[in-house]
């Protein structure tokens, strides 16, 4: 293995680990908020359907985006009404928002296209295209740090670069700022957060809509930017990956940028390698698309490093008992 | 004191929350320019006014007893199962294994190890989940979406790399021996000049479908086992007071489950496609969530909503023949069910209590 083709399969891990890492901080606000969300994989396909739609016909990616986070908004208040306001089972609710955008967004494909339930290729000029950083071309034959700077930091779309900084700024919000102190109280204990003064309802819908936007933007990147248009079933267990790396992360926001790195990694080792071969011991592609989640159930089983989930998260909060 | 009266809670909650994914469903097939009623005909012609339309019907619903009552026994326990589809296509490798290497002499005996290998199968595939709750505390809702995942890729490795025939092109294991192919509704109810359910893939499964849902009433009601599941699902608390083991109930819960999850691909592996196939689940594991949640998780509900949803499926796949309507409407419909029936369970509750309680303070 060159250099040049590790370069390669980096800069495809970064590409694949992008929705997974916006998936995944969308999962961390909500989750911190105690509210379960394993409705991430439907929020997601919803947003990469609209957006490519409303990208396809009005030919501006910028409203693409937009549709993508309205429609995603849209089942979060949906799982939001469902969770808070009515005191259902999150799981429930979650696993009803996949199975409601599986179904809707070919059923609305099917009636808008007419193409078996997916969108027609987008244009460039629908799509998000590539960043080039200053000087990449110039630089591209310094060896060694020529290629890391020119092929794999340049050259990708905008969305990768915001989810990238949406690390820090996640970080910052939770653990430097009031609201942030608020939403990790109410997912531990929202009856003191509640004594304080301060709405657990209103704490609890604000980070479920910040994970309906972040979920918007991670199905638009699928839609406008990795791929060029929308196919039925296109998140492909993307929101599972997340919430596995979002557990295997530990809720944290720095530890959820190596977790979804090094589950883009597989799937790009996976993308590139049929079977990867070690002497005579050959390691069986089927096993790289499971390895995220055997790695979860390893950590959940608490045989290295425990996972604590926050401890108020999917309980809905009476006021008073 | 209750707020409602029992009929209202059963019988009522689920008939609202039915009417209202209704209504959703037919303000979607209008958006997309279809008539609700003529699509409902539609799906009533298809389904339930032929014979071959009630052979595709109850064999979906065979599935989905199974599926339904799998998650309802782990609700009996306070757990949630979403892993059903991966323990079914574990149970279809056990199905598979039974058929291909054991020679059977007749159907009958084959599908009593049938059952044996689906039920192995799919409660050790629960099995692992289970003990990681009762013991380390992992998230059992987690685990079992990731078993799911783990399950679909041991499957395609086993199918692509060591159970299929050599030569053969699709990842499938061979076709089961003669001996083992089960009786349709066809064989069983045909007379010489009278063919019922032509070409339908209903067959004794259902029976034993209705067996498994008379004996988890059993089991759940009748049984000391049922009573501490039920009571560790009330409260695991008091539960855990009268000497009943956390442990041991989530685990034997969490393989009943598994066990009845696993049976239902007696009837896709056995019964319908005579081989295992990579995709022989078709998601009834997830609608086994929506069945059970309607259901109530009583059996008899169970039963109910199954034959509703094996109505919506054969009606589902007559729309997507004859109207511009895809397949995917009966998921869209599923999620509303899970979605009313579950998620917002309480929206239609809490109105409705609002008004027993004040028709009562009226007789009062």
């Amino acid at each position: 293995m060159d250099f040049l083709t590790i370069i390669q399969i980096l800069d495809s891990t970064i590409r694949l680990a992008t929705p997974l890492l916006l998936a995944c901080l969308a999962g961390l606000y909500s989750e911190r908020a105690g509210i379960f969300d394993i409705g991430l994989e439907g929020k997601m396909l919803f947003a990469a359907f609209f957006s490519a739609a409303i990208a396809y016909s009005t030919g501006s990616v910028w409203l693409g985006l937009l549709a993508g986070i309205a429609s995603s908004l849209v089942l979060s208040v949906v799982h939001g009404l469902a969770s808070i306001t009515f005191r259902g089972n999150q799981l429930i609710s979650g696993v009803a928002i996949n199975f409601l955008a599986a179904g809707m967004t070919v059923l609305v494909a099917q009636d808008w296209f007419k193409q078996g339930g997916r969108t027609p290729s987008l244009p460039d000029e629908a799509r998000f295209g590539p960043i080039t950083f200053p000087f990449a071309d110039a630089l591209e034959n310094v060896p060694i740090l020529g290629p890391i700077y020119s092929e794999l930091l340049s050259g990708h779309s905008l969305l990768v670069y915001v989810a990238f900084a949406c690390v820090p700024l996640t970080w910052w919000v939770l653990f430097r700022t009031r609201f942030g102190l608020r939403l990790r109280a109410v997912g531990e204990n929202p009856a003191a957060v509640d004594t304080a003064g301060v709405s657990v309802v209103g704490l609890r819908y604000a980070a479920v809509m910040i994970c309906g936007v972040l979920c918007g933007i991670a199905g638009a990147y699928l839609a406008t930017a990795l791929q060029a248009g929308f196919v039925k079933d296109m998140t492909a267990g993307r929101g599972f990956i997340a919430l596995a790396a979002l557990i295997f992360a530990k809720w944290r926001p720095w530890y959820a940028l190596s977790a979804t790195l090094l589950f883009g990694f597989l799937q790009a080792i996976a993308l590139r390698y049929q079977n990867i071969e070690l002497g005579n011991f050959v390691i069986p592609v089927q096993f790289m698309d499971i390895l995220p989640y055997i790695l979860t159930v390893v950590i959940l089983a608490g045989f290295v490093g425990r996972a604590i989930p926050p401890r108020a998260g999917g309980e809905p909060y009476v006021k008073e008992r | 004191m209750d707020k409602m009266p029992q009929w209202a809670d059963v019988v009522l909650i689920p008939l609202i929350s039915l009417i209202l994914a209704a209504i959703l469903s037919a303000l979607v097939i209008l958006a997309i320019g279809e008539n609700p009623i003529d699509a409902f005909n539609l799906m009533v012609q298809g389904a339930l006014m032929r014979s071959a339309g009630w052979g595709y019907t109850l064999y979906y619903a065979t599935n989905f007893m199974f599926t339904g009552l799998a998650v309802a026994v782990a609700f009996h326990a306070r757990m949630f199962n979403i892993g059903g589809e991966g323990q079914a296509m574990l149970g279809g490798l056990g199905v598979a294994l039974a058929c291909l290497y054991i020679p059977w002499p007749h159907w009958s005996l084959a599908i009593i190890g049938a059952t044996v290998g689906a039920a192995l199968f799919g409660a050790a595939w629960a099995y692992i989940p289970a003990i990681l709750q009762a013991r380390r505390g992992s998230h059992i809702v987690i685990t079992t979406i990731m078993f799911n995942f783990i399950a679909a890729g041991v499957l395609n490795y086993l199918l692509v790399n060591m159970l299929r025939p050599v030569g053969a092109m699709d990842p499938a294991t061979a076709k089961f021996p003669e001996a083992t192919h089960l009786p349709t509704f066809r064989d069983m109810f045909s007379t010489a000049d009278n063919i019922m359910f032509r070409g339908a893939p209903a067959n004794v499964t259902f029976f034993i479908a209705i067996a498994a849902c008379v004996l988890v009433w059993y089991l759940i009601w009748r049984t000391r086992l049922g009573y501490e599941i039920r009571a560790f699902g009330h409260s695991e608390s008091a539960a855990k007071y009268a000497g009943i083991s956390p442990v041991r109930i989530t685990v034997i819960a969490m393989l009943i489950s598994g066990a009845l999850a696993g049976l239902m691909s007696i009837n896709t592996t056995m019964g319908e496609s005579e081989r295992l196939i990579l995709n022989s689940t078709e998601g009834a594991g997830f609608i086994g969530i929506a069945v059970a949640l309607m259901g109530r998780s009583h059996p008899f509900g169970v039963f109910l909503a199954a034959i509703l949803f094996g109505f919506l499926y054969q009606g589902g796949a007559e729309l997507a023949l004859w109207t511009n309507i895809p397949r995917e409407l009966i998921v869209v419909i599923q999620a509303l069910v899970i979605l009313f029936t579950g998620a917002l369970d309480n929206m239609v509750r809490m109105p409705l209590e609002k008004l027993f309680l004040a028709l009562r303070r009226r007789d009062a």
